[in-house]
C-alpha cells in the first residue's frame, strides 16, 4: 500500500501546476463537489464537529489493521479541504494517523485553512482524527 | 455622489492582502483607527502615564484630567444630564453584564424580561442568565421577515409584571434601525426599565440619551473609531444608585474595614480596579476626530453607499438579500444562492476584500431565516465608492469560481 509519504507527495506535485490562486480554488472546490456523500446515517450530532463558520462531520470505522474515515461538510471549501486530509489518512494504521502532522497542507499553501480563527471545524477535525487513531491502537482486528 | 474621502487618515487601510489592495467592509465587527488615535495612546504612554484618581503628584493629575475630560467629552455627545451617568466599562458586553448582574437583587420570580428576537448574543446571553438565577421569565418581541420588529404587538407582551426591556438600537446582523423611542415610552408606560445596546448605533447616528428618554445605554470605543476593550454604560442616576455594585476592588469604595465596606459615588461604584486609561484616552481622540468629520456628514456618506451597493449587488442575480426593513444603517447582510457564506467568505478574502460571514453573534435570527449564516459588508465613514466597486467585482468572480 502507499505510504503516507507518497500520498503527500502526490498532492504536492497535483499543486505544483497551479501559478494562480484561482486555479488553486477551482481545484480545491472541485474536490470538495467530488468527495463522496457521508451516507446520513453517520451525520450523526455526535459525529458533528460544530465550527463557528462551517460544519464538519466525522466518521471513523475500523477495518482489519485499518482505519476508514467518512467526512463531511455544509461548505464547499470546507469540503475540499476534507477530500485532501482524507485521501492522506484513508485506510492507514491507527499507529501512523495517530501522530500524523499533516504538513503538507503548508506545503501547497492551504494552511490558513487549518488556523484557529478560521472556525471551520477542520482545527478539530485534524486533532479528532489523531484521537480516533490513539483509540483504535491496539484494537486492531 | 458627493464623499468623504478619509482614507489618509487610516494608515491600516494602505496595505496589500493576498496580493491585492485591501478593501476593508467588516467595520461593524471593529472600525480602524485615525492615525490622530494611535498618537495619542503613543503620545500618552510617552508623556502622561500614570494611575488615576489616586496619585498627589503631576502625571497622576495630568492622567486623571484627560481621562475625565474623556467622560465629560460623552457625557455631551450623548446629551447625559451628568456626567457620573457615564461608566466605563470593558465595551457593550460588559454593560449589558453589569446591569443584568445588578438586577439579579432586585428581580422577583414571575418578573418578565423582554428581549428581541434581534439581538447580538452580548445582549441575550446576560438576560438568560439573570432569568435562569432570578426566576424570571423571558419574553421575546419577534422579528418579522424584513428584519423589522414586530412592535405591533408589543403591547400585549407588556404588563405591570415587565421589570426589563432590552433591545438594540441597530441590529448588527442586519442593519435594521429600530424604532427605539416608541418602543421606550411603551416600556415606560407599565414602569419597566429600558436597556438599549448602542453597539452599532454610535458610529453611524447622533444619539441624544435625555431625548430618549432611555434609562439605560450602551456603546463601544473599537466601534467607533477608538481602541477596544474600552466602553460606556449610560445610566439615569435613579437606576444607577438602585443597582448593586458589580465587582469590588481599588477605586469603588468610600472606606474599608476588614467585614464590611461601603461603596463609593457614581460613577465610581461600577468602575473598580485601574481602569483601561489609554482606552478611554485613546477613545477621546476618536471622538473628537468623529465630532470634526461629523456624524451627520458621516450619516449621509454611508446611507448613500449603502444605496449604491445595494443597487450594485440586486442586479447580481444570486444574490438574496436578508433584512429589508425601512430604516437601516451601514449594514448589507445577503447570500449566494446555493453558496455557503463561508465559501463566499473565503474567496473575497483571497481577492483583499474583508467581510464577515457567519451568524454575526446572532444565531437566533439565521434560525428563523433558516440559514447557517449570511455574508455581512458593513460600511464607515472611511469606506469608498471604489471599495464597493472593488468587491462587487471580487463577488462576481466568486460566483463564477463557486459555480
Ligand atoms: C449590536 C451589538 N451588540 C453588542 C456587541 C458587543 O460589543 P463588544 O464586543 O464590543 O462588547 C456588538 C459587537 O459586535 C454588537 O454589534
Amino acid at each position: 500500500m502507499e505510504t503516507i509519504g507518497d500520498r503527500e507527495e502526490d498532492i504536492i506535485e497535483e499543486f505544483s501546476f497551479f501559478d494562480d490562486w484561482m486555479d488553486k480554488y477551482t481545484h480545491l472546490i472541485s474536490l470538495g463537489k467530488e468527495l463522496e456523500q457521508m451516507i446520513p446515517e453517520n451525520k450523526t450530532s455526535e459525529n458533528q464537529i460544530k465550527g463557528c463558520q462551517s460544519q464538519v462531520w466525522l466518521n471513523a470505522e475500523l477495518t482489519e489493521n485499518s482505519i476508514l474515515f467518512q467526512a463531511d461538510s455544509d461548505a464547499i471549501i470546507t469540503r475540499g479541504m476534507i477530500a485532501l486530509l482524507l485521501r492522506v489518512v484513508q485506510g492507514q494504521t491507527p499507529e501512523k494517523i495517530a501522530s500524523y502532522d499533516f504538513n503538507f497542507i503548508e506545503k501547497i499553501g492551504l494552511t490558513t485553512h487549518l488556523s484557529p480563527s478560521r472556525a471551520n471545524g477542520l482545527v478539530s477535525m485534524v486533532k479528532q482524527i489523531r484521537l480516533y487513531g490513539v483509540a483504535f491502537q491496539g484494537k486492531t482486528k | 455622489m458627493k464623499q468623504l474621502n478619509l482614507k489618509h487618515d487610516f494608515p491600516i487601510l494602505d496595505q496589500k492582502i493576498n496580493g491585492k489592495p485591501l478593501v476593508y467592509l467588516d467595520s461593524a465587527a471593529t472600525t480602524q483607527k485615525p492615525q490622530v488615535v494611535i498618537d495619542t495612546i503613543v503620545e500618552y504612554y510617552k508623556s502622561s502615564n500614570s494611575n488615576v484618581h489616586r496619585g498627589v503628584h503631576s502625571l497622576s493629575e495630568r492622567a486623571t484630567d484627560s481621562f475625565e475630560a474623556v467622560r465629560s467629552a460623552l457625557c455631551q455627545y450623548i446629551n447625559a444630564a451628568h456626567e457620573y451617568e457615564i461608566i466605563f466599562t470593558k465595551g457593550t458586553t460588559d454593560s449589558v453584564n453589569l446591569v443584568a448582574h445588578g438586577f439579579r437583587s432586585l428581580l422577583n420570580p414571575g418578573d418578565e424580561i423582554i428581549v428581541s428576537e434581534l439581538e447580538h448574543h452580548s445582549n441575550l446571553v446576560p438576560w438568560q442568565m439573570l432569568a435562569q438565577v432570578s426566576g424570571a421569565k423571558l419574553v421575546f418581541i419577534p422579528m418579522l421577515e424584513s428584519g423589522e420588529l414586530d412592535i405591533s404587538i408589543l403591547d400585549s407582551l407588556l404588563n405591570s409584571r415587565t421589570k426589563i426591556v432590552a433591545f438594540n438600537h441597530i441590529s448588527n446582523a442586519l442593519g435594521t434601525v429600530n424604532p427605539v423611542k416608541k418602543i421606550i415610552s411603551a416600556a415606560h408606560a407599565v414602569g419597566a426599565c429600558v436597556f438599549v445596546d448602542g453597539a452599532q448605533a454610535f458610529p453611524h447616528m447622533a444619539i441624544n440619551v435625555q431625548e430618549l428618554d432611555v434609562d439605560f445605554y450602551a456603546g463601544s470605543a473599537h466601534k467607533m473609531y477608538g481602541p477596544s476593550g474600552i466602553g460606556l454604560l449610560y445610566g439615569k442616576s435613579e437606576w444607577l444608585e438602585k443597582l448593586p455594585p458589580y465587582q469590588g476592588g481599588g477605586e469603588m469604595i468610600a472606606e474599608v474595614k476588614l467585614k464590611e465596606s461601603t461603596y463609593a459615588g457614581l460613577p465610581h461604584k461600577f468602575e473598580a480596579g485601574t481602569p483601561n486609561i489609554e482606552g478611554v484616552i485613546g477613545w477621546g481622540a476618536a471622538l473628537k476626530w468623529l465630532e470634526g468629520i461629523g456624524i451627520e456628514n458621516i450619516k449621509k456618506h454611508e446611507d448613500d453607499l449603502l444605496i449604491y451597493a445595494r443597487g450594485l449587488l440586486s442586479e447580481i442575480p444570486d444574490v438574496i438579500f436578508y433584512g429589508s426593513a425601512k430604516d437601516r444603517a451601514a449594514v448589507i447582510s445577503f447570500g449566494i444562492k446555493g453558496s455557503h457564506p463561508y465559501d463566499v467568505g473565503v474567496l473575497l478574502d483571497q481577492m483583499g476584500i474583508a467581510v464577515r460571514t457567519g451568524h454575526h453573534c446572532a444565531q437566533p435570527i439565521m434560525t428563523s431565516f433558516k440559514i447557517p449564516g449570511t455574508v455581512r459588508i458593513s460600511l464607515a465613514a472611511y469606506t469608498s465608492k471604489d471599495d464597493i466597486d472593488m468587491f462587487i467585482v471580487a463577488l462576481k468572480k466568486t460566483i463564477l469560481i463557486l459555480n
